[in-house]
């Protein structure tokens, strides 16, 4: 094995990801940072311009509010966003993202971002909250922003993040973070004042439905390992709502987006006997009330409904598509050349962004406009942007956050200097690209502030840096040295490749972590059992092999998903309630409990002692 | 359904300074194998089909095909991107061919000044609740606060 060579890079600000959130940072970070010719510097693990979950394109921009046509105003999500999480969001941060959100939607149509619009000249809504964009560039443009407002020399590609480092005379404060080339034998330690982690949501924590070739074709970004997670928590940092997840219904097989077909086709999900699910099951929402009966019915509640029938025998579920368009047709009275924009607005949806789908649909001849397609539950995903709220526990607005949640600078961490975006913020969801982007832009800004404030040098402890440099490169020495103990292949009497410690970490997160295969249920007793043989993954995760550097990437990134499992497993065992049915069931507390469970979870992990401690934090209404 | 590489067509990129999939996949898929001559897919149970290293590839050498666990054989799905749009031929099995073009981009690449036009950073802003360019951007005279 070759020695890696280290290299050094000294910054004011790392932006680690170069996701949408990321990018926003870059944007805001850059602009501020020129009054005081503070250098900022971005780290990404592939190339930003096709990197993170809009790498493949979307086809629409979920969070927009249109203040400046008096569509909605701030406090309206709030209320939106309290509603479908069941109560509990950190009105603070969602209400920020949502005060600012529409002026990075402006940006980017005023870049070259190509927006639907209507007769009058306001944005296409597909629904109340998302404008209908034609995204396939959405990333690529978003990128070239980014890389303008930093400079190209201060970007660095094909470096995956995999410790972050803190201050020598000062634990609770950060001093950099420490990486490796994808590409040559290298080491990266980059020395910085603040750091923003942007490094998106955590697939494949869970078994997909597929785990053969289509083992990566699943809904969120595969690329999406939980470094932003796993990087905080290491870090001492104190994480939020980690038992939050998000399951969504959505094509099968295909994973293909559904929320187009619902808002803006008004598609209705049927069963194989072609009942309404939702009207079907209406009654059972009222065991969930508060949230049960309000408008609109909240994500986990749609899925309940959908166990529900699922397990009565009445699937297949369909979403009628055929039926919708159908309807849409006759509005138009079969106009040809308005059929064909419908029909182009229904295929530009998976273009966009799951051509999988579309490859799927013409791979079984599915014409949408005559036959109906089969819709199912995905399997968990960790994140913070979406209908789910899993990250850390920042810091809110000055202006704005209840004194609880305040605590000097807009999105940091409870480690000093060390700043989240997008994914990696918790208790705030719904904001999507363009919310995670603006978030970003939020903990830009916030980063330089607090380095205006703390101008003194930091200094990583060299021990550790020593120490996380000898780590990295492990797994090609496991597997240097256990190769001559089988004459050839995968099976190892001392050793295992990063896939067979993924299969082997999807399975006990699915049969005892509430996955799909589990039925999405659990318990006390099930989740112990499953932290048993987590931990004996853990200690074996030692014997990780890698025949190359891109192993070494996987290596990597099971150490990522591994720490996400090990928080949703322990936050799930702490919150004794089913909040969010139709996510998970904790069968052994079936209830919503707003009198005990009405308030946020929080964990720190010390990793001297690896200990988890876990606590409540106070649930504060902002808006009434 | 993940990416493979026409033999025929793939030139390993030897006009360029590397690999144009290679460069862009999201997901260190796209490796070049350096005895051939030619890019692979070197985990294709990782490929997230996103058509990344497809559009990019000078030779159009890189196509999808189906993931075998699931998606029957016999359709084609192939996108052509230019500078401001991209154009989609869908093949399906029973050979029914379907093409639609969307524009992707309204302004020349490489065209984006991100702070033209706005005044530069003043160092009594930076603790402010404002985000650069909101005059222009926001759409709104004053940033909403809470009402107390
Ligand atoms: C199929 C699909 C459909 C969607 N539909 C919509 C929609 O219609 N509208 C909408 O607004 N939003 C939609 N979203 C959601 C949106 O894409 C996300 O909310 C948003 O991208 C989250 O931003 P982020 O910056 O947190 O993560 P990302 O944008 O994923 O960025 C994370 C970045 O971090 C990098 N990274 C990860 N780990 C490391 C590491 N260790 N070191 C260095 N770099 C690292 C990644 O490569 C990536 O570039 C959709 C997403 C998907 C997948
Ligand atoms: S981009 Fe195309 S031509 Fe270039 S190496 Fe890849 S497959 Fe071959
Ligand atoms: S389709 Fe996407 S994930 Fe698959 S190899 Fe190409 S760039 Fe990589």
């Amino acid at each position: 094995m070759v020695t890696p060579e280290t290299e050094v890079v000294e910054c004011d600000i790392l932006i680690c990801g170069g996701g949408m959130a990321g990018c926003g940072a870059a944007h805001e970070a850059a602009y501020w940072a020129k009054a005081k010719g503070l250098r900022v510097v971005m780290v990404e693990k592939a190339a930003v311009e096709r990197s993170g979950a809009v790498a493949m394109g979307l086809s629409a921009i979920n969070c927009y509010m249109g203040m400046k046509w008096g569509e909605n105003q701030p406090e309206d999500f709030v209320h939106y966003v309290r509603q479908d999480l069941m109560g509990l969001s950190r009105e603070d941060l969602v209400y920020d993202i949502a005060r600012h959100v529409d002026s990075s939607v402006h940006m980017f149509e005023e870049w070259g971002l190509p927006i639907f619009k209507t007769a009058d000249g306001r944005y296409k809504r597909e629904g109340r909250w998302q404008v209908m964009i034609h995204g396939e560039s959405y990333k690529p443009i978003v990128a070239e922003a980014a890389k303008k407002a930093l400079g190209e020399q201060n970007i660095y590609e094909r470096i995956f993040i995999s410790h972050l480092l803190l201050d020598k005379n000062d634990s609770g404060r950060i001093a950099g973070a420490v990486g490796f080339s994808v590409r040559d034998p290298k080491i990266y330690v980059f020395k910085a004042k603040a750091v923003i982690c942007a490094a998106g949501g955590a697939t494949q924590v869970f078994r997909p439905h597929a785990v053969g070739e289509g083992l990566g074709r699943i809904w969120y970004a595969p690329w999406n390992t939980g470094s932003v997670y796993k990087l905080m928590i290491m870090a001492g940092a104190e994480m939020t709502q980690m038992e939050h997840r998000l399951v969504v219904a959505r094509f099968k097989d295909g994973y293909g987006p559904v929320g187009m077909w619902f808002l803006l086709f008004k598609a209705v999900l049927k069963n194989a006997y072609g009942e309404e699910v939702e009207k079907k099951w209406a009654d059972l929402l009222k065991e969930w009330l508060p949230y049960g009966g309000g408008k609109p019915i909240p994500t986990p509640l749609r899925n309940h409904q959908m166990i529900r029938d699922h397990l009565e025998g009445n699937g297949p579920h369909y979403l009628r598509t055929d039926e919708a368009l159908q309807a849409m047709f006759a509005q138009v009275q079969n106009d040809p050349k308005k059929l064909r924009e419908i029909e182009s607005d229904a295929w530009e949806d998976f273009l966009d962004m799951t051509m999988s789908q579309a490859l799927l649909w013409a791979s079984e001849n599915v014409d949408p406009a005559k036959v109906p397609s089969e819709v199912v539950l995905t399997e968990p995903y960790l994140m913070g942007s979406h209908a789910s709220g899993t990250g850390a526990w920042v810091s809110g607005p000055e202006d704005i956050a209840p004194k609880e949640y305040f605590w000097g600078y807009n999105r940091m961490t409870t480690v000093r200097g060390l700043f989240a975006a997008g994914d990696g913020v918790g208790g705030s969801a719904h904001k999507f690209s363009s919310g995670s982007y603006t978030e970003g832009r939020l903990a830009g800004k916030a980063a330089v502030a607090y380095i205006y404030d703390n101008p003194q040098a930091v200094e990583a402890e060299s021990d550790r840096v020593e120490e996380v440099k000898k780590a990295l490169f492990a797994p090609l020495e496991v597997y240097e040295k256990t190769r001559p103990l089988t004459t050839r292949g995968q099976v190892n009497p001392d050793a295992f490749g990063p896939k067979q410690a993924l299969l082997r970490l999807q399975k006990i997160m699915d049969e005892y972590c509430a996955g799909q295969g589990a039925g999405y249920i659990t318990n006390a007793p099930t989740l112990k059992r499953g932290l048993e043989l987590l931990h004996m993954l853990r200690d074996d995760l030692s014997r990780l092999a890698a025949s190359d550097l891109h192993e070494l990437l996987r290596a990597w990134e099971v150490w990522d998903r591994y720490y996400c499992a090990e928080a949703h497993m322990r936050h799930m065992l702490f919150r004794e309630e089913t909040r969010w049915p139709g996510y998970y069931y904790r069968g052994d507390f079936p209830k919503l409990d707003d009198a005990n469970w009405k308030c946020f979870t929080v964990s720190r992990f010390d990793p001297e002692k690896s200990e988890w401690v876990l606590s409540k934090k106070p649930y504060v209404a902002l808006i009434p | 359904m993940p990416t493979f590489v026409n033999p025929n067509k793939c030139d390993g990129c030897q006009a360029l300074d590397r690999p144009a999939c290679m460069y862009i996949c999201p997901n260190d898929l796209m490796t070049l194998d350096k005895g051939l001559g030619k890019a692979y897919n070197q985990e294709p149970d990782q490929c997230w089909e996103c058509y990344a290293c497809v559009k990019t590839c000078p030779q159009t050498a890189i196509e999808m095909r189906g993931y075998a666990d699931v998606v029957p054989f016999g359709a084609r799905l192939a996108p052509l991107r230019g500078t401001d749009s991209i154009i989609w031929t869908v093949k399906f099995r029973n050979n029914e061919t379907k093409r639609f073009r969307f524009p992707i981009r309204t302004t020349p690449w490489g065209s984006i000044e991100p702070f033209q036009g706005l005044a530069d950073a003043k160092v009594e802003d930076v603790k402010n609740p404002n985000l650069c360019g909101q005059e222009k951007f926001l759409g709104v005279d004053k940033l909403p606060v809470v009402a107390q």
